[in-house]
């Protein structure tokens, strides 16, 4: 199991030792901070489109880790826009970076980029296809909440056909023997093929409609945003919202250990009094990124920390 | 008594390749695969040709060509029980089975229109990842997407 050179693809690669170790190590990291571990490396932040969360705080990790930090975080503003293909805009980074984040619109780029490069990759978004990095502080958070990642009962509400964050979640926990319950309406439930590898992989899943028919059971509340833009019929969209909320009411019916995530940005779907209770958690998974990333930065350039 | 199959109104050629066993419709697919059309062969086509084993199936006769089995094992995605006979004098000389690599690059494109594969100039990588009862698994290296053979 080593970590030394990888590259951070796709969250299947990842075995439950090797996610186990990674959470470890940003345990260690965020309890201890290591201000010169990374001294002298050099961080190529690629960003074709836009991000927040992910790109400040890969870039922040890699300035608390003590290396810098070059790259773009729009794609107008490289030679891809007079032509250049990606893989050769990939080689002109790895002349002078040590490490590369990648995010592009295109699913399977981080792929192309390991390919076309010798120094390690990691996958910031393809497309809507992978974001690992966001999975790992996911379990991070989830592990920190409930002080174990096995054998827990998860929601994941909200778009879960076109979210990838519940995706890839959904696919890490296959190793943990957790109970999900996916609450999303009819037209925006979770895909089949990734019902049928769970499925195929024992894992026990139930669908339902409503917040309230799951609340009691719960651990954790994972909630996604729902895009208006997803719905033909505005009334519909309206009905969907309204009965996946997060309101200080619904968290009344929960477990009193019960957390609450998001991968953020959240829109309607949290109430803002929510913010208060202390089931409320996304703001800290949020940070929770930053000590991930800083474990992977370590791992990948040093091997062991 | 014989057989249909025995019969099949094609032509025998003199030297040459014969793949046979080809699931029904897929035979101009392979003729596309390969590229016999433009290499300024003698081509002929059996499309719909009942087959015992199969119910129908297609077949293909390449006069003056020998496909290699490496060459052939392109083939298998569309047609995992394809046979190919080489022919000389009229005679088989060689038949065999066509086999499934384990990868296959530069010659089926992704049918992922979001995947980069399709808008960066790189050949396609597509990985054999199962097979069963004649169907295939088959997954982009790049975006990793899952498909069958009817996809393509």
């Amino acid at each position: 199991m080593s970590y030394k050179k990888r590259d951070i693809i796709h969250i299947a690669d990842f075995s439950k030792d090797e996610i186990l170790h990674l959470l470890d190590t940003a345990d260690k990291l965020k309890r201890t901070p290591q201000p010169d571990r990374l001294k002298g490396k050099v961080l190529g932040s690629c960003f074709y489109e836009p991000s927040t969360r992910t790109r400040l705080s890969f870039e922040s990790a890699m300035h608390r880790l003590g290396g810098a930090v070059i790259g773009f975080d729009d794609a107008d503003n490289t030679s891809s826009r007079k032509g250049e293909s990606f893989s050769d805009s990939m080689r002109m980074i790895e002349s002078y970076a040590d490490i590369a984040v990648v995010r592009h619109p295109l699913e399977g780029s981080a792929q192309l980029a390991a390919d076309s490069i010798e120094i390690p990759v990691i996958n910031a978004g393809d497309g809507s296809n992978q974001h690992p990095t966001q999975t790992f502080l996911d379990l991070f958070t989830i592990r920190e909440t409930q002080g174990r990642l096995d054998h827990l009962s998860i929601a994941l509400a909200g778009d879960l056909k076109h979210g990838r964050t519940v995706h890839s979640l959904a696919e890490a926990l296959i190793p943990f023997d957790c109970r999900l319950y996916f609450v999303a309406p009819e037209s925006l439930e979770m895909p089949k093929p990734i019902c049928d590898q769970l499925k195929e992989s024992r894992v026990k899943f139930s669908f339902h409609r409503s917040l309230e028919e799951v609340m009691p059971k719960i651990d954790i509340l994972y909630m996604t945003r729902i895009q208006e833009e997803r719905f033909q019929d505005r009334k519909e969209f309206i009905h969907v919202k309204e009965s996946l909320r997060v309101n200080v009411e619904l968290l009344e019916q929960g477990q009193q250990h019960l957390k609450v995530l998001h991968p953020l940005p959240r829109v309607h779907e949290i109430d803002k009094k929510v913010d208060q209770t202390p089931q409320a958690y996304y703001f800290e998974q949020a940070k929770n990124g930053l000590y991930t990333r800083q474990a992977l930065l370590a791992l990948i350039l040093q091997g062991e920390i | 008594m014989t057989t249909l199959e025995k019969t099949v109104p094609v032509s025998a050629i003199r030297n040459g390749t014969v793949i046979d066993h080809i699931p029904a419709g897929k035979a101009l697919k392979i003729v596309k695969l390969l590229d016999l059309s433009t290499d300024k062969l003698q081509v002929t086509l059996g499309l719909n040709l009942p087959s015992s084993r199969m119910g129908l199936k297609d077949l293909v006769k390449v006069e003056a060509f020998a496909l290699t089995p490496e060459t052939a094992s392109r083939v298998s995605i569309l047609a995992p029980q394809a046979t190919v006979s080489i022919i000389k004098n009229y005679e088989i000389e060689d038949k065999f089975h066509v086999s499934l690599p384990k990868s296959i690059e530069g010659v089926i494109a992704c049918p992922n229109r979001l995947c980069i594969s399709n808008h960066e100039t790189v050949d396609p990588v597509i990985l054999v990842k199962q097979r069963w009862k004649g169907n295939i698994r088959l997954q982009c290296h790049y975006c990793r997407k899952n498909f069958s053979q009817q996809d393509l």
